[in-house]
Formats: C-alpha cells, sequence, structure tokens
C-alpha cells in the first residue's frame, strides 16, 4: 500500500503569538516548533495502515528548510521517505494544497492522510483542497477508519457529537482527528534511522495565494474582570451581575 | 456583481441557526457592498429564507442530494458561485460547512478565509479577519478575485427583513452515482446534546473537579447538572480529555475546539495558554477556581475563588432560582 502523509511544521501551542514590524507575520523570536499536532494523527494512522497491510509511507511537508527537523521526527515515528517541498514565506491554504497536490499527482498514492486542521493557520482546510485539486474523495475529521479490498470504512465527527459513516473507493484523502488513534513517540531505531535518511528538498511549486494577507494583529484585549468574591456565598451576587450588569441570562 | 451568496446548511428540514447567522452576515456584507444576499439551500425547502436577509434563496434538490456529500455539495456551491458571478461566497464553519466548503473553494480556484469572527469592506473590497493560533492573533485578509469564507458560529448576528424572497430551484447537474463519498449512516451521539463549538452558553470542567471514576463523580454530575440548568454544553480541557474523563469532542483549547459563546463558565480550570486561546472570543467569561493565582481570573470578567465542589452545585441553585423568577 502507497501511503502519503502530509504535515506541517508549527509553533508549538504554548508559543506566545506576537506581530512582527512588517504587520503581516508573527515575531519569529523565541518561537519553538514541532509537528502540528493533528498531523500526528495521520503520522500514526500512516504507520499502521504500513504494519497492517504492508508498504511504504512517504512523507510530504511544504514549509521553510527548518522543516527538515519535523520531517526527520515522521521518519523516526516509523516513516520511510521524506520529501520538503521548500517555500520560505507564510502561504494559505489554496497555494499549499496546490503545491502538495501537484506533487502528489506524480507519486503512487493509495491513500493521502492530513492533520484535520493546522494549530497555526487552522484552516481546516487543506486536504479537502488536495483532494479536490486529484478529483479524489475526501472525508475529514476522521475518528475511525478500516481499510480492506481497496476502500476505506471511515467515521468522522459532525456536529453534536454525532459520527457519519462513510465507505469511499481508494485512493482518497482522509484529514484525521484526535480519537483515531494514540500516536508513539520515535524509538531510538527510528531516531538513528531518521539521522541517516534523505531528505529530499524541491522548490514548492505553489501559485498565489488565494487570499491574501492584509494584516495579522493581535485580538482585541479583554476589559479587567473582578473577583466576585469566595465561596458559595458569592454564587447570588454572581448571577446578578450576569444579569444586570453583563446581560448574557 | 457584489452579491454574497451564502449556502444555508439545513438539518432535519429547517436552517441551522449558524447558518442563520451566516445569512444575516451576508446581508449586512451585501448592503454594504450594493448588492444582495443570495441563499443557497441544498436538500431543504427555503421557505422564511426571505425573513432572514435573504433577496434570492436557491434551491437544489433531488436524489443526487438526498444525503450529504462533500464532493456532491462542492459542486454545487462551486457551480453557483460562478452562475451567480457573486464578489464572496459565505457558509458557517459548522462540521459540514468546514468539510465541504474548501472543496467548493479549490474547485472555484480559489483560497478560503475559514472560521472568520468579522465581515467588513476595506478599500471598496470586501475582507475578512479570522483568528488563527488559536484566537492569540486575527488575521485579516482580502482575496483577490471571489472571497470565499467561512463564518464562526455565535459570531454574527441573525437578520430579519420584512420580504419574502422568491424560491427558485436550481439544476444540480449530476446524478447520485457519481458521488465519490456519500454518508451512509448517522450514529447519534448523547441524544440532544449540545456541541461545545456551537453552543450559546458553556460549561468546561478542569482538572479541578478530578477523576469522574472516582472521587470527581459528584463533581461531573453537579457540572452536568449546572449546563442542563442553564441550558449549556458542556467543555473540557485537554488535561481532562487526554487522562480519557470527557470524549475529545468536548476539548476546548488550541487542539480542541475554539468556542465563541456569550457565555463560558470555566470550573477547575487552571488557564493554560493552549485552553485561553480557545476561549477567549467568549463574550463573558466567569472562572470558578480555588488558586486566586490562577491564569484563567486574568481573563475572566467574574471570578469567583472557592472549590468546585462548594460552588458549582450553589450557583446551579442560584441559576434555577433566577430563572424561575
Amino acid at each position: 500500500m502507497e501511503i502519503v502523509v502530509c504535515i506541517r511544521r508549527a509553533p508549538t501551542t504554548d508559543a506566545r503569538i506576537k506581530p512582527a514590524a512588517d504587520g503581516k507575520n508573527y515575531e519569529p523570536a523565541g518561537i519553538n516548533y514541532d509537528i502540528s499536532e493533528y498531523d500526528k494523527f495521520a503520522i500514526e494512522a500512516a504507520i499502521q495502515l504500513k504494519e497492517k497491510h504492508s508498504g511504504k509511507v512517504t512523507v510530504l511537508c511544504m514549509g521553510s528548510k527548518e522543516a527538515t527537523k519535523e520531517v526527520r521526527t515522521a521518519i523516526a515515528m516509523g516513516c520511510d521517505a521524506a520529501e520538503l517541498l521548500v517555500d520560505e514565506t507564510f502561504r494559505d491554504s489554496w497555494a499549499t494544497a496546490s503545491a502538495l497536490a501537484a506533487r502528489i499527482k506524480t507519486l503512487p498514492h493509495d491513500i493521502v492522510l492530513f492533520g484535520w486542521n493546522s494549530v497555526d493557520n487552522q484552516s481546516a482546510s487543506t486536504g479537502q483542497m488536495v483532494a479536490e485539486l486529484l478529483g479524489l474523495p475526501s472525508v475529514s475529521v476522521a475518528v475511525s477508519m478500516e481499510v480492506a479490498d481497496g476502500a476505506a470504512q471511515i467515521e468522522r465527527l459532525a456536529a453534536g457529537g454525532k459520527r457519519e459513516k462513510y465507505h469511499v473507493k481508494l485512493p482518497a484523502v482522509v484529514t484525521c482527528q484526535k480519537g483515531l488513534n494514540k500516536y508513539r513517540s520515535p524509538n531510538m531505531k527510528g531516531i538513528m534511522a531518521a539521522k541517516k535518511t534523505v531528505v529530499t528538498e524541491t522548490p514548492a511549486n505553489a501559485p498565489a495565494d488565494g487570499v491574501t494577507v492584509l494584516r495579522l494583529q493581535p485580538p482585541p484585549p479583554r476589559a479587567d474582570g473582578k473577583i466576585v468574591g469566595k465561596g458559595a456565598d458569592a454564587v447570588n451576587e454572581l448571577v446578578r451581575l450576569l444579569r444586570e450588569e453583563a446581560k448574557v441570562i | 456583481m457584489p452579491d454574497v451568496l451564502v449556502f444555508v446548511e439545513y438539518s432535519e428540514g429547517k436552517p441551522v441557526k449558524a447558518a442563520l447567522q451566516a445569512l444575516g452576515a451576508g446581508s449586512r456584507l451585501a448592503t454594504e457592498l450594493g448588492g444582495s444576499a443570495i441563499a443557497l439551500v441544498i436538500g431543504g425547502d427555503g421557505g422564511e429564507l426571505g425573513k432572514s436577509g435573504a433577496g434570492r434563496v436557491l434551491v437544489a434538490s433531488g436524489d443526487a442530494v438526498k444525503a450529504y456529500s462533500p464532493d456532491g455539495y462542492a459542486r454545487i456551491l462551486a457551480n453557483q458561485a460562478a452562475a451567480t458571478g457573486a464578489a464572496v461566497v459565505l457558509a458557517s464553519a459548522t462540521p459540514m460547512g468546514k468539510d465541504f466548503v474548501a472543496r467548493a473553494a479549490a474547485r472555484a480556484k480559489c483560497g478560503l478565509a475559514a472560521d472568520c469572527t468579522e465581515l467588513k469592506v476595506e478599500g471598496g473590497k470586501p475582507a475578512a479577519i479570522r483568528p488563527v493560533y488559536a484566537g492569540k492573533a486575527l488575521l485579516a485578509v482580502q482575496a483577490p478575485g471571489q472571497l470565499w469564507a467561512t463564518l464562526r458560529p455565535n459570531a454574527f448576528a441573525e437578520a430579519t427583513t420584512a420580504d419574502a424572497a422568491k424560491i427558485e430551484p436550481v439544476t444540480v447537474g449530476f446524478d447520485a452515482g457519481s458521488l465519490m463519498a456519500v454518508v451512509r449512516e448517522i450514529v447519534e451521539g448523547v441524544r440532544g446534546k449540545l456541541d461545545v463549538a456551537e453552543a450559546e452558553v458553556v460549561v468546561s470542567g478542569g482538572r479541578g473537579l478530578k477523576d469522574p471514576a472516582g472521587e470527581g463523580k459528584q463533581n461531573w454530575q453537579n457540572l452536568e447538572k449546572l449546563a442542563e440548568a442553564i441550558g449549556a454544553a458542556v467543555g473540557a480541557s485537554r488535561a481532562v480529555v487526554d487522562a480519557g474523563w470527557r470524549p475529545h469532542g468536548d476539548q476546548v483549547g488550541q487542539t480542541g475546539k475554539t468556542v465563541s459563546p456569550k457565555l463560558y463558565i470555566a470550573c477547575g480550570i487552571s488557564g493554560a495558554i493552549q485552553h485561553l486561546a480557545g476561549m477567549s472570543g467568549s463574550k463573558v467569561i466567569v472562572a470558578i477556581n480555588k488558586d486566586e493565582n490562577a491564569p484563567i481570573f486574568k481573563v475572566a470578567d467574574y471570578g469567583i475563588i472557592g472549590t468546585v465542589e462548594e460552588v458549582v452545585p450553589a450557583l446551579t441553585e442560584a441559576f434555577s432560582k433566577s430563572l424561575r423568577g
């Protein structure tokens, strides 16, 4: 089985994001990076598919050259080959999806996996866009998946905790949500393998962004709050404030 | 034409609330641009949408749309985006909208401004503002051509308009057999459960409530009672979800759901930066925590210092009394 998993390098979720002097990007000083959280469920799903059905997992990442670190982490977890589509600037999901789709088109692929959302840009759209560009079925926000006989049974999380069941023929694009699996940590053997793996770097073949950034701005500050009181004695005053001052109940 | 096309999601024969909010936002933006809002309904009747801001109502129906299909819905929306020549295409950022609108935008060779909280006109062109990094920053964007955007539930108000718009059937243009992914079956979640991302009021529990399989059992029951008393959805912090105490669909924060209800009550949540990012867009935040130095009090509008054991049941009682009269 030929499995492609697309990952993204993103600021860690504990990062403090401040607009940079250009007003369009964030200030990079002091920011640490990691594989975007949900992509780890996609990597784990890819490795489990390989373990069950045999085959090969190729990691694709569009991003800066620095992202070789995240790509090597994916190899250390158990992926086999890695490719970095190099683009040093912040690109939107349309540009990213276009570059990924152009590359995936030339690779054997029975299934293409993504994290359902990125923790930075949070567009939750790159996977579905790639599916559309490749003319493949897509199921997003998968929380369970079984592959057999060239097809996948997938459950996706829909509104109100409902689960929608799909049966799609492969090749297909699936975006992965927490709950699909528990992702593994790299072991020593994987880390050694990752060191030896050659990460192919090619310039990303991306079109212009579909949405252009006017500015990145801090969120409006919240007004100072107040401590209503201590313990159960404070609840009546709280309810009064919510009703009369905040007018939300 | 400076019209705004709005996909209006239906569920069980009725437009969903978030979709009416998107239609409201679309009608206000259309007015500002000098056009009108066009509602697109797939698999619903489209009646009454004229009273919620639609100048025209397009309805796609038939066998091909009996069950939801991301590729099928994407084809219809992309076709209508082209046919209407709308300047802006909107949908609500519900699980359905998040799923297929990205496909539709790609089909139209456009980008997508996802999960926006504000729409405006800047320099004569429509612009969208969307929280990124779970709300640690806002990104303002425009598009070189048609602007496609999904709108966060509860971030926009519904509209009330007098006119009854004309209902116009539109051609689907494909049959069910050509669809690649179709919902086969829907497995119900907990009956009548409100989704934390769409609820107007959210009550969230953190590690302070302790293990529901052990000494925290009563605390979680109390939290559910509080939620029930005020019609709230129950949310949870990451620590609680990672410990397996609550389902991951309840998680609020940067690796969970980003929420913006009118009232968010955080119980026993200290307020890690990832959690604060996910809920600081709420209109009013209440925090209940025994540690007066907990970071959650920095974003809370109202705080009570105390244990969840003591405060949560008392708060339920006070709300019930107040709501009774």
